[in-house]
């Protein structure tokens, strides 16, 4: 089967970046091995249909870097409390499942956030219910509802990083808007 | 010299990683817990164990690739624990006594109830029912 049009957007990442796996797969980023990539590139993105990712087009890179910084800070500060919590608490340890509603619709948005909250140790995503974009987490060590709520302005700031990144337009200008209401 | 220091201490940093994990796996009470310990300490682990990697060979045409596996596995770690936890939610593989709060239990009561009251079961349209049904499918067993 293959696509119905040829989309800018959405194609020329993907291509690109499955030339960029075809380089790093053969430890070499000749020209040779460059244009072949391409070429399978164009072939796998063509013939292998996927369902349309919704890109919104934009992509900003400084809050894409900032995010990464404060992930990789956050997955070594997590990581270190899991340990601590397997060691001190162990059977002890009382959880809670909670719902978070998030403010984006956009498929790409949502599963952006489920992952990295689902990388950061101490939260996992059990159901999603993506009528009312709604993310069910697994939390280690809540016994509290401030410790939920806790949970809860984490993943929303997350998502609002993720929309700094990558969301539409509209969304970003809810989120300004909410900010300066806020 | 210093590299090697570098070196030593990533590598002791990740093998770290994965005794957290162990542990984690023996003392924690349940399985959603469990799946904390045994899935996500390794995100920091590998990506310890790869710095070290890429620090001792210093060979620039690999360091693409170490990217690529860390990237792949920052992609693939999530899924896995969402399906297993989403699994053994739905399956009551869980010890409710331990949970302090459980917001999706409520949604999951509601849901059942109001299919009940619209449509007798083997009444209900296939489609519009069916996440419903697949709720159902969790909270029934």
């Amino acid at each position: 089967m293959s696509r119905q049009k040829f989309s800018l957007v959405t194609d020329v990442p993907l291509i690109l970046w499955l030339t960029f796996v075809w380089g790093a797969l053969w430890q070499d980023f000749g020209a040779g091995t460059l244009i072949f990539g391409l070429v399978i590139a164009f072939v796998v993105v063509n013939f292998f249909y996927l369902p349309p990712v919704g890109l919104s087009g934009r992509f900003n890179i400084l809050a894409f870097l900032s995010f990464s910084a404060g992930f990789l800070v956050d997955l070594v500060t997590a990581s270190v409390e899991v340990f601590w919590l397997a060691v001190t608490r162990g059977p002890a340890l009382r959880n809670a499942v909670v719902a978070v509603r998030l403010r984006s619709h956009s498929d790409l948005i949502v599963t952006a956030t489920g992952h990295a909250t689902s990388l950061i140790p101490g939260s996992l995503v059990v159901e999603v219910d993506r009528a009312t974009s709604t993310l069910y987490l697994h939390c280690l060590n809540v016994s509290t509802e401030e410790d939920a709520e806790a949970m809860r302005a984490t993943v929303r700031k997350s998502e609002a990083a993720f929309i700094r990144i990558m969301g539409t337009k509209e969304e970003l200008a809810e989120l300004r808007a909410e900010g300066s209401v806020s | 010299m210093l590299s090697d220091v570098v070196v030593s201490i990533l590598l002791i940093g990740g093998a770290l990683m994965s005794l957290a994990a162990g542990i984690g796996l023996v003392r924690f009470p349940d399985l959603l817990s469990r799946m904390h310990a045994a899935t996500k300490p390794q995100v920091l682990g590998l990506l310890l164990f790869l710095l070290a990697l890429a620090l001792e060979t210093g060979s620039w045409p690999l360091i693409p690739l170490l990217v690529l596996c860390w990237l792949f596995q920052l992609l693939t770690t999530p899924v896995s624990a969402h399906m297993v936890g989403r699994a053994g939610y739905r399956t009551r593989h869980l010890r409710r006594d331990l949970l302090t709060i459980d917001e999706l239990d409520d949604v999951v009561a509601c849901a059942v109830v109001e299919v009940d009251r619209q449509a007798p079961p083997h009444e209900a349209d296939p489609v519009e029912g069916r996440e419903d049904h697949d709720r159902r499918g969790g909270v029934d067993h």
